[in-house]
């Protein structure tokens, strides 16, 4: 499943979108200490398996959360991105 | 005063089925942000329903919707082997067994009321839009939510339906009322789209170009979030502006896509989906008793 949290608003599309199909793989989830902002966390979902997800508390500013991770010249490597091992994390903007 | 924004409350249920020779009755309860639903199944069919609007308080609304749903079946809680909650408020559905969330449930919803074929389920709630593709099971294979601002969801239409004294049954057909489609309102803020369209009624245009103007701003907002995830045929609409044709319309012609056609009333598809859940968990519990 293609989990795209986030929104949309008049600034643009702040999504990050998880494939639990691949997250479901990962027994250590190490996206989630890896993010310094706490957007991560580890749910049951509907179907019962363990994925990551962005934790409900920063569903709706999930622009300014990850922003320290995103400047506006010389971004590095997302931190989230970088951790997980089955390429499972992506962010539309 | 009139309250034009309040649309119809009303419960239903199949005085042809008699539930006490049912084995599996289950129960799906969907608190939502602007209404609740509840449905009982009995052995996989409809058996009755009841769709309100959301109170002050989850739990009273969940309570609300149930008693509503049960009214003149014989039917109490007691009867019901298992019952889902979801939408906002499912965690506070005290009699529930299980919170499920409203994605999974209306895309199970939409699987039953438009069949295996459905691959894209747009659902226009009162304070949200969601779009969900799902398998030839119901099961979701993607999702994407916009709650952000109640432009594009059914707070806003009933927010225009008040501002031009339109029943909010009535605004889709003369949304379309109108000899050349006009420009989009704001589609950004409800509040703008509202300030904008009080100087558009100021400026001489009737109440149905201005029900255009919105149709289309909310139409295209909706397209957005579609693109977003990815539009596969067949395509399906639950929520209560499915039933506003001038959305449905606009919306369907920018796609290029029509929206499957049900009988179903399109708002009780969360709720439906969940005593659908509620169904294979019961079936679960009852294997697990006999072993």
């Amino acid at each position: 499943m293609k989990a795209h949290y986030g929104y949309k608003d008049g600034a643009g599309d702040f999504f990050i979108i998880i494939d639990t199909d691949n997250c479901i793989d990962c027994a250590e989830h190490p996206c989630v200490p890896a993010c310094p902002e706490s957007v991560l966390e580890i749910i049951e979902d509907d179907y019962e398996d363990i994925v990551a997800s962005v934790a409900r508390d920063q569903r709706k500013k999930v622009k300014y959360s990850c922003a320290p991770c995103k400047p506006d010249i010389n971004r590095p490597p997302l931190p989230c991105q970088t951790a997980c091992p089955f390429d499972a994390i992506e962010h539309s903007w | 005063m009139a309250e034009y924004w309040r649309w119809k409350e009303y419960n239903w249920h199949d005085e042809n089925k008699d539930w006490r020779s049912g084995q599996l009755i289950t129960a799906g309860v969907d608190v939502g942000s602007v209404s609740s639903q509840a449905v009982v199944m009995v052995d996989g069919e409809l058996y009755s329903f009841s769709n309100m609007r959301t109170g002050s308080s989850s739990p009273e609304s969940a309570n609300a919707a149930m008693s509503w749903a049960l009214e003149n079946t014989g039917m109490t809680l007691d009867n019901i082997g298992f019952v889902i909650g979801t939408g906002y408020g499912r965690v506070n559905v005290p009699f529930s067994h299980k919170a499920i969330t409203e994605i999974a449930c209306h895309a199970r919803g939409a699987n039953f009321m438009y069949g295996p074929t459905v691959r894209t389920v747009l659902d226009m709630g009162g304070q949200d839009c969601k779009v969900i593709r799902c398998d030839d099971r119901g099961k979701v294979t993607a999702f994407a939510m916009n709650d952000k601002c109640a432009a594009g969801t059914g707070r806003g239409m009933e927010v225009f339906a008040d501002l031009l004294a339109v029943p909010i049954e009535d605004v889709g057909a003369l949304s379309l009322d109108v000899e050349v489609e006009p420009p989009p309102v704001s589609s950004t803020c409800v509040v703008f789209a509202k300030s904008e369209a009080t100087g558009l009624l100021r400026e001489g245009w009737p109440k149905s170009k201005v029900l255009a103007a919105y149709c289309s701003a909310m139409a295209h907002r909706i397209v957005t979030l579609l693109v977003q995830v990815g539009i596969e045929k067949d395509f399906a609409i639950t929520g209560g502006i499915a039933k506003n044709i001038g959305v449905v319309k606009r919306l369907c012609n920018e796609i290029g896509i029509e929206s499957l056609k049900t009988d179903y009333d399109t708002q009780i598809a969360g709720a439906l989906g969940a005593a659908l859940f509620g169904q294979n968990l019961l079936k679960k519990k009852l294997t697990q008793a006999e072993v």
